[in-house]
């Protein structure tokens, strides 16, 4: 209980509908805010780096999505064990909506991250640990996802995916230390990210204000799918039925 | 605990025994694969000795994969599954037993036939025995992370090939220690350090692998 919320009543779907239907537009106004001051900063205030000139512009979009794809992977799984332990319906849910918003990330990532990589490296792909572990990250996504869209009755879809994606966030440190071993075995064409030189303050707050951006933008997209996954699931309910929305 | 334990897996290896042809399968698909290599890349002695473990480690991750899928389906088909959730035992222990059989007639057998294909691929006796080493302390670990897999897709639309989707990028690590073995071994290094790896990646598979999977089955026989 904080604030004097009884936070136990928006465990429930009814609940929490127009709840999520009341703060998605603050977050999607507080994304575009961060969004147009972010990219302000990254392309009419920020100097051109002298090494990469202005291609080094594309890390104000591809660190902030790396990162998203990491923590939204994370939240996934809470919410996911959230669900299995308390058998929350909510939460369950909650995973099922943040798993397509982290995936689009982690492709963001990689795709921003190759086309970084052309003029920087000389070659789109480069088995670097950084992008072989995230590439890894897309491959957890897509089993949850499959997994989740492969099985028809609901509950079931939320416990076989919550055991998953609990057993990928054991797996993923171990995965993430063992591409890193295996890239210092096989060092080919020495490429490292890891000793870059210090960013300077402005660009470091570009891509704060950026990262930002991404995660309210996550927040309301991700509120927006949850309603929509309540209203499939919930479709017999008595206060669906009752909606305006649905009834128009 | 032991009766139950040692019951399944005299159970699961009797009726696994009396389909041969299914423990035959799998190994042949080992085999081919590897045998698929040389013809597309190239007979040379030197491109092979490279490619030697890292054919034969994802041959062996594959196979061990598709085998998989039979973990549990004709339990589950025939409802001895249910069963074997309802037996007072503890499911984890005899879901254990299950896929010590599982390994037994799909790991195994891979392990005793690589030295073969090893020596198919000119590997020197040194590496060759770090490569069976490797597999023997790895395999386990494929059929236990496997297991998790085959329980949370039992009786899904398309299971085999969800299996591939789930499991294989749980066994990156496996397979990065395995090969990392051998080619420390080759490059004249110690391959201590990953076998240790690929000890501990076993251990913790045992471990968490079977509750994992009896969780998974108690949601799928539910």
């Amino acid at each position: 209980m904080i604030f004097g919320i009884n936070w136990y009543k928006y465990a429930s779907p009814a609940a929490f509908y127009p709840l999520a239907g009341k703060l998605t537009p603050w977050f999607y106004g507080l994304a575009s805010l961060l969004l147009v001051a972010g990219l302000y900063i990254s392309f009419a205030v920020s100097p051109t780096d002298f090494q990469q000139g202005e291609a080094y512009r594309i890390i104000f979009i591809h660190v902030p999505a790396a990162w998203m794809s990491m923590f939204i992977y994370l939240v996934m799984a809470a919410w996911a064990g959230i669900g299995l332990a308390l058998n929350a319906k909510l939460s369950s849910m909650m995973a099922q909506a943040l798993a397509p918003t982290g995936a689009l990330f982690t492709v963001i990532a990689l795709a921003t991250g190759s086309l970084w990589g052309k003029p920087m490296w000389g070659a789109w792909w480069v088995w670097d640990a950084r992008l072989t572990s995230e590439l890894i990250l897309l491959f957890l996504y897509i089993g949850f996802i499959a997994l989740q869209a492969a099985i028809d009755e609901p509950r079931r879809a939320d416990r076989a995916g919550a055991l998953l994606a609990l057993v990928g966030v054991v797996n993923v440190p171990i995965i993430y230390f063992s591409v890193r071993w295996w890239n210092t075995l096989h060092q080919g064409a020495s490429v490292s990210v890891t000793t870059a030189p210090k960013m300077a303050t402005i660009m470091l707050t570009g891509m704060l204000l950026m990262a930002l951006a991404c995660w309210m933008y996550a927040v309301a997209v991700v509120l927006s799918r949850v309603r929509i996954i309540i209203l499939e699931r919930e479709r017999r309910a008595d206060w669906v039925k009752a909606l305006v929305e649905v009834n128009q | 605990m032991s009766t139950g334990f040692t019951s399944i897996i005299y159970r699961d290896l009797l009726q696994l025994l009396r389909r041969r042809s299914d423990i035959a399968t799998t190994v042949f698909f080992f085999v081919m694969v590897a045998s698929l290599f040389p013809l597309a890349v190239s007979p040379d002695p030197v491109t092979l000795r490279q490619l030697g473990s890292g054919v034969l480690w994802v041959a062996a991750l594959l196979a061990c994969m598709l085998s998989l899928s039979q973990l549990f389906a004709s339990d589950y088909a025939d409802g001895s599954l249910e069963q074997i959730v309802l037996s007072p035992h503890s499911l984890s222990v005899l879901v254990l037993g299950k896929i010590v059989a599982h390994w037994l007639v799909s790991g195994l057998p891979m392990v005793l036939l690589s030295p073969l294909l090893a020596l198919q691929y000119g590997m020197h006796s040194h590496s060759l025995l770090i490569l069976v080493l490797s597999l023997l302390l790895g395999t386990p670990a494929l059929s236990l992370i496997g297991a998790i897999g085959a329980a949370l897709t039992l009786g899904v639309r398309g299971s085999g090939l969800l299996i591939a989707v789930l499991v294989l990028p749980l066994y990156i690590p496996v397979l990065i220690f395995g090969t990392g073995a051998v080619t420390a071994s080759q490059t004249g290094m110690s391959a201590e350090a990953n076998l240790s790896l690929l000890a501990a990646s076993s251990l913790l598979a045992l471990i968490l692998a079977p509750l994992a999977t009896a969780t998974a089955l108690r949601v799928a026989v539910e």
